[in-house]
């Protein structure tokens, strides 16, 4: 799923082409700055984090190997650099869910079963509900939402997320299992609130 | 719904992921709709489980864009002001 649209050349990345690493800056950025704003929810720290994540790559590309895809590289800089900013902002957080992690779901059992599918698309996607459906990422453990984010926002495949997070395959469908029902219990009950003022209309 | 035994959905819960992606083995996706014709609530999970993962598809669809000024802001710091200009 991550394409590259222009082919970048890591070979005159590496021999310090400025144009060839704005051209980077230009594949990457909007992707970056999406994943960063929807681990963070707030536009300054998404954007320090894109900041971060192009100087960071800048000073290590003599490192990049080629092992992995420019994007996985870019990905997995990014991914450390918002989760290090949410832990700087947040230092109580635990990565709660890794206890866990062979449990079985019994804690992520669904509890609501409102079918509200037949909301009509601008209802499910107006400004107001977009809101509530970043709110509600935000709301997850970091460890789940980065692996939504990389999965369900940005389109990578399993491999592709465990590739840039360095976890197992297994654990990433553990996460994503979890983010996702936790999402829909959320959805739910926002929705759920949405098809009854309908209904009242 | 009362007399429905839930360890059914319990033990089908920890396949829905793959199910909704496509992924799951054919057996299991035997079990889960089979289950599904008879589990309402099922049902009802596993369609707005996949209504919550597209519409996030969705809203992703029309957020890659960096915005003018941060784009800006972001070539001064890399020292690629010459650049700005695509």
């Amino acid at each position: 799923m991550i394409e590259d649209k222009t082919e970048i050349s890591v070979e005159a990345l590496r021999a310090g082409d400025r144009e060839e690493f704005s051209r980077l800056v230009d594949t990457y950025s909007g992707r970056i700055y999406r994943l960063a704003y929807k681990m963070l929810g707030v536009p300054t720290d998404a954007e320090d984090v894109l900041q971060n994540t192009f100087l960071k790559a800048f000073q290590h590309l003599k490192d990049f190997e080629g092992r992995s895809s420019l994007s996985t590289w870019l990905y997995r800089i990014a991914s450390n650099e918002a989760l290090m900013l949410l832990r700087k902002h947040h230092p109580e957080i635990i990565l709660s869910d890794i206890v866990t992690e062979d449990d079985d779901n019994s804690d992520y059992f669904p509890v609501q079963f409102t079918d509200w599918c037949c909301l009509p698309e601008d209802k499910l996607l107006s400004s107001e509900s977009q809101a509530a459906l970043d709110r509600a990422v935000q709301h997850l453990p970091e460890t789940q939402r980065i692996v939504f984010v990389l999965r369900d926002i940005e389109g990578l495949s399993i491999q592709e997320t465990s590739q840039v997070l360095n976890l197992s395959e297994t654990a990433v469908k553990t996460r994503l299992l979890r983010a996702r029902l936790h999402l829909r219990e959320e959805l739910s009950i926002y929705y759920s609130e949405r098809l009854e003022k309908r209904s009242k209309e | 719904m009362s007399d429905h035994d839930h360890s059914k959905c319990r033990s089908l819960l920890g396949s829905l992921s793959d199910y909704v992606d496509g992924t799951l083995g054919e057996e299991l996706c035997e079990e889960i709709e089979n289950h599904i014709v008879e589990c309402q609530n099922c049902h009802v999970v596993i369609d707005t489980l996949r209504k919550t993962i597209s519409l996030y598809h969705k809203t992703a669809a029309d957020g890659g864009d960096v915005p003018g000024v941060v784009r800006e802001r972001l070539f001064r710091t890399l020292n690629l002001d010459d650049f700005i200009r695509r």
